[in-house]
């Protein structure tokens, strides 16, 4: 039986350009307030300031930039792997319609001054309804093709999607969970958190770090199974082995978010479990790595002129060094060093540069020519020089900010001989200055990459047509 | 209040619930990955299932070397809830906990430099300030507690006033800065002085007048009508003349220091909208070793110059900031 169905490629398209558009904007706002803590001159009004900038470079590049690169990805991947289009097309449009509403009023009232004060959590409450709606519509398209799904198994890229919806509306809803202010008889759209003191912490970075392990890390994974053995051509290495690091990253990652509390008014006991679990995190985390390095055996040679393989291996390896860095500062003494310095970012965006950009961006690149009718990108050349300008800005800034992370928790803590401190804050501020500077060199240079890929899929767009003639396959058997 | 018992648990089976699930789970990844090593695999075969045309999954075993290390972070974690608080109210047989460590660490300083700082105490506030270890020392505190607010070189900023200088709003006598440091201070201009009913031109006319009792340019006119304002409006708090008043720190008008601006529009922001100041006390958090450190590097910073000297330190303390004050004043 031949189907006539054809996937739904009009709204992954959309989100593939989107990813392009909005890791643009959100890579830019880092480089400015990079720039602002070198030149802090550069705070020209308090609209523009570092500290309205601050979470709305973060917002744009999570949720604008690496949010519309899962929705892309996701949608794509669903449908080819269970040959069946996507569940509730008009539902899919307007999560594209309504994410890139709750991205446009992020970057509005952000700057303004609208916050909740919760770090990835700060739009306020208005928005928060927008995102839920949003996401439930987004999960009621994920698993209603899942469900529709032509094969007997379940591939293992939908797993990590499928936990990384729901869990991302778990975390959404619990943390969000705030009491809007009236004022004068008007329900006005500011908030106030329905926790209160270390509760209120303690609920915020179990939040924030599953938004790392759900949103950057398991919806990433799920992106990862399904370009990887792709554009590899390969086999995914080990069906066991994601198994296992499935339901074990899934189930630690809950655990870990103490760490982010160490030595203060959380209780001794809760930080303790959060360190411990942090630890037991790294092998779950690893086999992830494992799983998608492994795959390219017996692929190796194509590393040599495939930039988009280079993409997803440098991704891998980024993931596998962030997710050994972050269990080792979850040891509260090396976090005793490591807590409020550079390292912390530079830690961050060896994971959001290095793992979630690179993968996110290896994906589109394979995306885009098969969204638009071409077999391959405009240049495969500028693809090469995008990687190049990825690495060497990923590397800048992460080694940036390993010197002045260490060195400022050095500072911090030298004592003179009668036991007073050695060096005051703003002798730690003024040592960082050269490392900051770096910082701004690498931000730009991962910028220009970005800039090249708009190009590039700007002309590859130019030079096809719009696909949405994709016939739904018929599930094959293995040979 | 016990500070070592900080697990906050409202009742007993909080303490159970925490125990339980935090064993079942650390035990629970442990099991999980023996039976799951123990499931089929085959090697260097595929599954045998398909998708989207060609993506399939080996059946290879789990890599050996990471298994083990998923068991060794297993078998540390249980080790580490054995000797380290993590099960609830279970303390951990260490007993450690993060206040008393902090408890320890603070009390084997005080052991170590408690006896440097102690040696000033029972010196007079001028020997220490002419002491050139203790000077360092002193340098060091302020680096640490001081400099934030008025600045590495003790200059200060809007609003943070310089400490260099031989003006004290609230007196540089050294008994007048330890209490100072000690307690901390809080000044407060209302809106508009104590003639709250002026309109912005009367506003106007008295900055002007003020402007010109520190000789700073000034409108004639405007500064004569301000006159006529002044005695109703400022006089309560700055005196008759403008020499203001340490001993509350109303700031005298007349010398050339201006702990906000002294251009128009900031001097007329100040008369409208009042101001409000605060140094936080640093007393209890210090004690009195460092306090008098502190007070003795600040008071050799600017309050040994003019009037403030030694002599008036030797004055019965509440006493001495009241004398020689008004005729530090040119």
């Amino acid at each position: 039986m031949q189907s006539q169905a054809t996937y739904n490629y009009k709204v992954v398209r959309q989100f593939a350009v989107m990813t392009v558009i909005w890791g643009i904007v959100g890579m830019l706002v880092g480089v400015i307030i990079a720039a602002q803590l070198v030149w802090p001159e550069l705070n020209y009004v308090e609209w523009l300031s570092f500290g309205r900038l601050r979470p709305l470079h973060t917002n744009a590049v999570i949720f604008a930039f690496g949010g519309c690169a899962l929705f892309a990805t996701s949608y794509y991947s669903v449908q080819r792997t269970n040959h069946t289009p996507l569940f509730a097309p008009g539902l899919a449009a307007f999560t594209f319609w309504g994410w890139q509403l709750v991205i446009l009023l992020a970057a509005l009232s952000l700057p303004l001054g609208f916050t909740q004060g919760k770090e990835y959590a700060e739009l306020e409450w208005p928005i928060d309804i927008l995102i839920t709606v949003v996401w439930v519509s987004y999960a009621v398209v994920f698993f209603g093709t899942l469900m529709k799904r032509k094969t007997p198994h379940i591939y293992v890229s939908n797993w990590f999607f499928g936990g990384f919806i729901l869990t991302v509306a778990l975390l959404h809803l619990v943390n969000s969970a705030a009491i809007p202010v009236f004022a004068s008889g008007m329900l006005t759209p500011k908030s106030y958190s329905a926790y209160a003191g270390v509760q209120d912490a303690m609920v915020q970075w179990w939040y924030g770090h599953n938004a790392v392990g759900f949103f950057l890390t398991a919806g990433f994974l799920g992106m990862m199974y399904y370009f990887v053995p792709k554009q590899a051509g390969r086999p995914v290495y080990s069906y066991r082995l994601s198994v296992v690091h499935f339901w074990a990253l899934i189930f630690t990652y809950m655990w870990a978010g103490p760490h982010h509390l160490h030595y203060t008014a959380l209780p001794d006991w809760t930080q303790s479990l959060g360190m411990i679990f942090s630890l037991i995190l790294l092998a779950p985390s690893w086999g992830g790595m494992i799983n998608g390095v492994m795959t390219m055996s017996g692929a190796w040679h194509k590393l040599r002129d495939d930039p988009i393989l280079k993409f997803m291996i440098t991704s891998l390896s980024f993931y596998g060094m962030s997710t050994f860095e972050g269990p080792m500062m979850a040891i509260k003494t090396v976090n005793a060093l490591s807590h409020y310095t550079d390292w912390t970012v530079g830690h961050v965006h060896s994971g959001a540069l290095g793992w979630v950009a690179m993968i996110s961006i290896g994906s589109i690149y394979y995306l885009v020519p098969r969204l638009f009718g071409k077999t391959e990108m405009h240049s495969t050349k500028l693809i090469n020089v995008h990687f190049w300008l990825a690495t060497l800005g990923t590397v800048l800034y992460i080694a940036a900010l390993w010197i002045s992370g260490v060195m400022q928790g050095l500072m911090w803590r030298a004592t003179n001989v009668d036991g007073t401190l050695t060096y005051s804050f703003v002798e730690s501020v003024k040592s960082s200055y050269p490392f900051w500077t770096i910082r701004v060199v690498g931000g730009v240079l991962f910028l220009t990459g970005m800039l090249i890929m708009a190009y590039n899929m700007f002309m590859t767009m130019a030079g096809g047509r719009v696909v949405n003639d994709a016939p739904v396959l018929q599930p094959a058997h293995a040979h | 209040m016990d500070f070592n018992n900080t697990s906050d648990f409202v009742s007993g089976f909080w303490n159970m619930y925490v125990v339980v699930l935090s064993l079942v789970s650390v035990v629970g990844c442990g099991v999980f990955l023996l039976i799951q090593d123990k499931a089929k695999t085959n090697a260097g075969n595929t599954t045998g299932h398909v998708w989207d045309e060609d993506l399939q999954e080996y059946s290879n075993p789990l890599p050996n070397w990471w298994r083990w290390m998923f068991y060794i972070t297993v078998v540390f974690s249980m080790v580490y809830l054995a000797l380290y608080p993590g099960m609830g109210n279970y303390a951990g047989s260490f007993g450690w906990t993060m206040r008393g460590q902090y408890d320890a660490e603070m009390k084997k300083a005080e052991e170590l430099y408690a006896p440097k700082f102690n040696q000033f105490l029972q010196m007079d506030v001028a020997a220490v300030a002419a002491n050139p270890e203790a000077k360092e020392m002193g340098q060091r505190l302020f680096q640490t507690y001081c400099a934030q607010c008025h600045g590495s070189d003790a200059g200060g900023a809007s609003s943070f006033p310089s400490l260099k200088d031989s003006d004290w709003l609230w007196g540089g006598t050294p008994e007048k800065i330890k209490e100072t440091i000690t307690g901390g201070r809080t000044g407060i201009m209302t809106p508009k002085g104590t003639k709250p009913d002026m309109d912005g031109e009367q506003v106007k006319d008295v900055v002007h007048y003020v402007r010109s009792l520190s000789g700073l340019s000034a409108d004639s006119i405007r500064s004569q009508r301000g006159k006529d304002l002044y005695p109703q409006a400022c006089a309560a708090c700055h005196g008759p003349e403008g020499k203001g008043n340490p001993d509350a720190g109303y700031p005298n008008l007349t010398d050339k220091v201006w702990l906000y601006s002294s251009r128009e529009d900031s001097m007329i922001e100040t008369v409208t909208k009042g101001r409000q100041n605060q140094m936080p006390p640093f007393g209890e958090f210090l004690g009195p070793a460092k306090v008098h450190l502190l007070t003795a590097y600040v008071w050799g910073l600017g309050g040994a110059k003019g009037e403030a000297q030694p002599a008036a330190a030797a004055a019965p303390a509440g006493m001495s900031g009241m004398e020689g004050m008004p005729a530090d004043k040119k």
